[in-house]
């Protein structure tokens, strides 16, 4: 039944039956997830279950060993260095680290995939950059070195030059970390506002409950390399499953595992390595 | 025992692997180079960063170099009267070997173990693969410029080193020891022959320029993203750019003055 339901929907990126490891670790075993057209969707789950690694993969950065995920009718995995470089124009990533080019200003970060991809001229270039910066809040910081500005702020300028070139989809990871509560307010706003007034499609990886509640259209909580809950963020609040309470509600103790895998405490402080 | 030669297979698998590798990653930044003709000013200023800083170390190395050859050669020569040749020994020494070699062995440990840090940083705090994500690809946005760049340096920096050495030998030869001045000049030009030592030397330079970019590059390209892959992959690239300089200059010299 559900299946029927999810088939009506417009989806835009779909995740099916997605295995993937590094070395020995599985990190996914056979995750499946669509992403509505035109909708926030928040991926959330336990820190080191692969939200990071699963935005790799849906940009084509890592390869999936079993199973395939699909933008807009294309398998990404499939497709050639060409028409997978013509498919990330469109999508933006925001980087947990950034990732800014260090030897360039903001302002050049910004203006960099614009000056990549397009022929626009310079006068066009700035008032684009200055918009998207004003967007952000840091029109003034234009001139700065990227070691010049602290971890919140540069993930600001990430996320402008993600938008430099409206893509039809964005991806942010964790873009909550390092926000005081009035940025992190106004962040909430515009990904909101970029979703909806430009049509866009954005998923956002985050751990933050509280934020990607009041922002998601539709939650997927990841846990242990499966998705382990899914629907709207009331369906989750609501729902039964002791897994899902845990973590909305962020309890100590419950199913949700804090610590990475290990053999047992007592025994480890004993043992001899 | 076993364990042993498991571990020479797998050594021996991972050096093939990363042949493999480096051999992909030299065709596509060929390929990046092209495109580079269409966009020089992202060459030139990797010429100012590649070529000019090491510019200053080029032109001090050449002059001591050449001040040594020609108080060697002049106490060589001296001993079968023959002073006079001492511009021929200093110019052909420097055209031929010393020029090239010495100048690549010192653009490798400047320029080379600069760019391989430089890039290997980059890829640590996911600049490369920043890039990727905006659709840009690094070999031929951030590599191809720089092998160019590289490229077209290391036979100028030769040139200049021994342009500079030869005047150096000049100040010593001539300035201290007193050799005649025009016969300095005047046997240089008669005895060296521009295609069997200028163009030779020209051609070494230019392979090593090569040899030291492919390195180098790949090198931080290939680096393990963690600060001590990033030094790890720095010192790779002088013990395997100089090695490399080292055997190629002996297979180069025997293939163009040798009568093997
Ligand atoms: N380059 C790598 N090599 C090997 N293992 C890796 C690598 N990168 C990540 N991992 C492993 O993959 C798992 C998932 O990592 P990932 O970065 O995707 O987690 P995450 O869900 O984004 O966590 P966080 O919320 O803390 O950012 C982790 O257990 C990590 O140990
Ligand atoms: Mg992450």
């Amino acid at each position: 039944m559900v299946e029927a339901v999810v088939n009506a929907k417009d989806v835009l990126v779909s995740v099916k039956d997605l295995s993937f490891s590094r070395g020995s670790k599985m990190i996914f075993d056979g995750i499946s997830m669509e992403i509505e057209r035109g909708k926030v969707t928040a991926i959330m789950g336990p820190s080191g279950t692969g939200k990071t690694t699963l935005l790799k993969l849906i940009g084509g950065q890592l390869h999936p060993q079993k199973g395939a995920i699909t933008i807009d009718g294309q398998t990404v995995h499939e497709l050639s260095h060409r028409n997978l470089y013509r498919l990330r124009k469109q999508l933006g990533l925001l980087f947990q680290s950034g990732a800014l080019l260090t030897d360039m200003t903001v302002f050049e970060n910004v203006a960099f995939p614009i000056r990549e991809h397009t022929k626009l001229p310079e006068s066009m270039i700035r008032s684009l950059v200055l918009m998207k910066l004003q967007a952000v809040g840091l029109r003034g910081a234009r001139d700065l070195m990227p070691n010049e500005l602290s971890g919140g702020m540069a993930r600001r300028v990430a996320l402008a030059r993600a938008i430099a070139l409206d893509p039809m989809m964005i991806m942010y990871d964790e873009p909550f970390t390092g926000q005081d509560p009035i940025s992190m307010g106004v962040l909430v706003q515009l990904i909101r506002l970029l979703n909806d007034a430009l049509g866009l499609t954005s998923i956002i990886v985050s751990h933050d409950v509280q934020e990607a509640c009041a922002i998601a259209d539709y939650i997927y909580l990841v846990s242990g390399g499966k998705v382990v809950g899914h629907g709207t963020p009331d369906e989750l609040r609501h729902s039964d499953s002791e897994w899902i309470q845990q973590f909305m509600n962020g309890f100590a103790d419950g199913p949700v595992p804090f610590h990475y895998a290990a053999r047992d405490y007592a025994e480890d402080l004993v043992a001899v390595d | 025992m076993v364990e042993k030669l498991q571990q020479l297979g797998q050594r021996t698998l991972e050096l093939f692997e990363k042949l493999g590798r480096s051999s992909l990653f030299l065709l596509q930044t060929l390929m990046g180079t092209l495109e580079m003709l269409l966009r020089p000013r992202l060459v030139i200023a990797q010429l100012h960063s590649v070529g000019v800083r090491t510019f200053l170390i080029i032109i001090v190395s050449g002059l001591f170099i050449g001040m040594v050859l020609g108080l060697q050669g002049f106490t060589t020569l001296s001993d079968f009267g023959a002073e006079e040749s001492l511009g021929v020994m200093v110019a052909a020494s420097l055209v031929r070997e010393l020029g090239p070699v010495v100048t690549a062995l010192l653009f490798a440990g400047r320029a080379g173990s600069a760019l391989t840090a430089e890039i290997g940083l980059m890829k640590t705090t996911e600049q490369l693969s920043g890039m990727e994500m905006m659709a840009v690809d690094p070999i031929r946005r951030i590599i191809a410029p720089r092998f160019l760049a590289g490229f077209i340096s290391m036979p100028l920096l030769a040139a200049i080193f021994s342009v500079v050495g030869v005047i150096g030998g000049h100040m010593v030869g001539v300035g201290l020891l007193g050799v005649d001045d025009g016969a300095y000049w005047s046997q240089m030009q008669a005895k060296i022959d521009f295609n069997e030592d200028i163009l030779n030397g020209i051609i070494k330079s230019v392979v090593f320029g090569f040899i030291v970019m492919w390195v180098a590059l790949f090198e931080g390209y290939d680096a393990i993203p963690t600060s001590e892959g990033v030094s790890r992959a720095t010192t790779n690239t002088v013990v395997i750019s100089s090695l490399a300089i080292l055997s190629m200059d002996f297979i180069l010299t025997a293939l163009m003055f040798g009568d093997i």
